[in-house]
């Protein structure tokens, strides 16, 4: 099953590579790892999305807490939560048709187009993972140049939340 | 006043207590040489003849006394030499500081002479490490080191020194006390938790209490051996706990695991209360995880929240510190007025009684024959009446030494559990004796093992560590020779030890005695020669048989219950 954890950590040299370590070293996967200081500049907030049975994740939760450099960790499939990925996408528009054809679709998924030229569109969408996997399968028609996704952020709603 | 980092390195091991420290010099940490040397009355540093050794004498020391092992080595090839100790005291929660040198900052990252990234190669095997940027950030780190290293589930530290910090100068300050927001181990076990524990154990009919190198750590003997008693439940101990329980008592039944005994697998895979305290249900514990303890509910006591439920699910788990845990159980028992099944008790001994007859550590010592290595620990056991410092190598025997030294205390049984190093046994030696300078401190090593760090016989001369090295020469890497014979139809890949050195001489070139034992009937009286020349260090060679196996042994993919006796 997959699983967002949300980890708080020391805003230190290596600590991200503790974190990356760990996953490789007891072979846990990684399907997306996001991570930029917090209003706290000490601190690091890390979203890392992982696949496992609820007895890898209890592990990878427990070895996580482990690390030193860890401050807290929050399984999110244990909250309600929400969960938000960013994607850049360049869209080659040199056939007259093209141009007209990417802006409805990125109007219809509320994208922006943040980039153009006479050849290429570049296209700036948030979402969750299911509707930019959406926008990119929409885009199937058209030349597609570059995918730049961020990874997932998730956050838990309501009162809950990860803080020190 | 202001300090160079050189100075300030050595205020820190003053005002942590060190007093003694093992390593190897070289370019990177010469001001951290020039330092000590001139404040050797204050720190003892012990020149070793390899990096490897330096960390395992630590780590025999840190052992031996439960305070934290402290070496120190150089960057580069000093540093990667030191890889084998630290993942071996990873494995084994050993409390240890490591320092290596480093290349100075302005060179770091340009494949400078002697530079390794040491942080990068170490972090999957220790509990935390450091490389020290600013001076004045040395002080506060070394306090943090010592104090991650030696609470919680101890582990090895290292902190990476580039040379130039150790010329900078800054105002010296050790903090008294040092507090991290993301480091706090839990010691006090939950009360709920312990009240259920009570309750199982109180209903348990074949309960066992297993119990591991946790105990050792937490300094917990005392308090396991009163609550076994009261409880009056049988109890195994893996390789590394061996000595918290006195292992004469009649409580006591024996070690469990691959090479354990029939009654404590029997009693483990027959009960239906299994009681881990301060063990963490490894592999060469388990046998099969899939036919591990079928009947039984487990009760986990361990102050590492991740060894709960990673291998075998657990009924009642208690995260704290094995010592406070205990206390907390025993007080809780004494405080009900129910006590532990009787009757089921008794019959559950019966049982236990009746697989302790199939005699499983039986063997046969013809003394007009070969010596049995077996014979050898045994012996060696009655001469020091099971007080001495055993520090062993890695192979078969280690795993004699684990059956037939009965350990009555706990801290006495040094050996490699976790990552299995070969070469461990006679640096940790070094280091035990450093501790204990008047105390029996034995290596138990095979042919194979003692020539993996055979160069710190030298450190021996210097510092005249009386170690007596029981060498169980069979001639082979026995343990590998044991698995071919059982598992790969007796081809013996590399396993056979040609051109072995005369150890005799060899122990005579480096200053010591030297002996060769050829016959059963000689073994008694070379020990006790040995124990006699108490300022000398003896090496004992015993020619024993070469194709002796250890039993009893459970095979690889077998449960509990289906062991090879003989």
């Amino acid at each position: 099953m997959r699983h967002v954890i949300s980890i708080l950590m020391e805003n230190e040299a290596g600590a991200l590579s503790r974190v990356a370590g760990l996953f490789s070293a007891r072979g846990y996967n990684i399907e997306s790892l996001t991570v930029a200081p917090t209003d706290d500049a000490t601190l690091s907030r890390m979203t890392l999305v992982t696949r496992g049975s609820d007895e890898i994740v209890e592990q990878i939760v427990k070895q996580l807490h482990k690390l030193i450099d860890v401050v807290k960790v929050m399984d999110l499939a244990q909250f309600s939560h929400i969960e938000r990925e960013m994607m850049f996408i360049k869209v080659a528009v040199d056939k007259n048709s093209a141009c007209e054809a990417v802006k409805r679709l990125s109007d219809i998924f509320r994208g922006n187009i943040i980039d153009v030229t006479d050849k290429m569109y570049t296209i700036e969408l948030t979402g969750d993972r299911s509707k930019l996997d959406a926008f990119v399968n929409a885009l199937k028609d058209f030349r597609i140049v570059e995918v730049v996704r961020s990874g997932s952020m998730g956050i838990a709603r309501g009162e809950s939340s990860l803080r020190v | 006043m202001e300090l160079t980092g050189a100075e300030i390195f050595v205020e820190c091991l003053k005002a942590e207590g060190v007093d003694t420290i093992f390593g190897y010099p070289g370019g990177a940490v010469l001001f951290i040489y020039d330092e000590l040397y001139k404040q050797q009355d204050k720190v003892n540093h012990i020149l070793v003849r390899h990096e490897q050794g330096a960390v395992h004498a630590a780590e025999g020391y840190a052992k031996a006394t439960n305070k934290p092992g402290v070496a120190l080595v150089t960057s580069g090839p000093g540093a990667t030499n030191a890889v084998t100790g630290i993942a071996d005291a990873y494995m084994d929660s050993v409390p240890l500081v490591v320092f290596t040198g480093q290349v100075p900052r302005h060179l770091i990252g340009n494949d400078a002479f002697q530079e390794v990234d040491i942080v990068g190669i170490t972090r999957p095997c220790v509990k935390h490490n450091f490389l020290v940027t600013d001076v004045r950030d040395l002080a506060s780190t070394i306090k943090k080191a010592f104090y991650i290293a030696s609470t919680g589930r101890p582990g090895p530290v290292l902190v990476d020194i580039p040379k130039d910090i150790t010329t900078a100068r800054c105002e010296f300050h050790y903090p008294n006390e040092i507090t991290m927001r993301s480091y706090n181990p839990t010691y006090k076990g939950n009360k709920r938790q312990v009240r259920r524990a009570i309750d199982l154990m109180l209903e348990a009919k074949r309960p066992v209490l297993y119990t591991g190198g946790g105990v050792v750590l937490s300094g917990a003997a005392h308090e396991l051996t009163e609550f076994t008693r009261e409880l009056g439940f049988p109890i195994t101990e893996t390789l590394m706990g061996l000595g918290a329980f006195p292992s004469m008592d009649k409580q006591f039944v024996g070690m469990l695991g691959m090479h354990g005994t029939y009654e404590a697998n029997n009693a483990m895979h027959h009960a239906d209360l299994v009681i881990a305290i301060g063990a963490r249900f490894d592999d060469r514990v388990t046998g099969n995880i899939e036919k591990f303890c079928p009947y039984a509910k487990i009760i986990h006591v361990d102050i590492d929240p991740a060894s709960i439920s990673k291998n075998v699910k657990v009924d009642v788990p208690i995260v704290g510190d094995v010592k406070h845990v205990i206390i907390d159980l025993l007080e809780e028992l004494r405080s009900r007025e129910e006590r532990p099944d009787a009757s089921a008790l008794a019959d559950w001994w019966k049982q236990i009684g009746e697989w302790r007859k199939a005699d499983c550590l039986k063997y046969n010592q013809d003394m007009n024959a070969e010596i049995r290595a077996q014979f050898v620990i045994e012996k060696f056991w009655e001469l020091t009446s099971g007080d001495a410092y055993i520090c062993s190598d890695v192979g078969q025997h280690q795993m004699w030494a684990a059956q037939y030294y009965r350990f009555n205390k706990p801290n006495r049984w040094i050996n490699s559990g976790g990552l299995g190093t070969m070469g461990f046994g006679l640096p940790a030696a070094m280091g035990v004796q450093m501790a204990f300078p008047e105390e029996t401190v034995a290596c138990v090593t095979g042919d194979g093992s003692i020539q993996m760090c055979i160069q710190e016989l030298a450190t021996c001369t210097q510092y005249h560590l009386p170690i007596k090295i029981l060498c169980l020469n069979n001639g082979y890497l026995g343990m590998v020779r044991q698995w071919q014979e059982f598992f790969y139809q007796k081809r013996y890949a590399s396993s056979y030890m040609d051109a072995l050195p005369d150890f005799v001489k060899l122990a005579e070139a480096y200053g010591h005695v030297g002996m060769r034992i050829e016959k059963p009937s000689d073994v008694e009286g070379a020990l006790k020669e040995s124990l006699i020349m108490k300022d000398r260090l003896v090496f004992m060679d015993f020619i024993t048989m070469q194709e002796n196996n250890v039993y009893p042994m459970v095979p690889a993919g077998a449960g509990h219950n289906e062991m090879i006796l003989v």
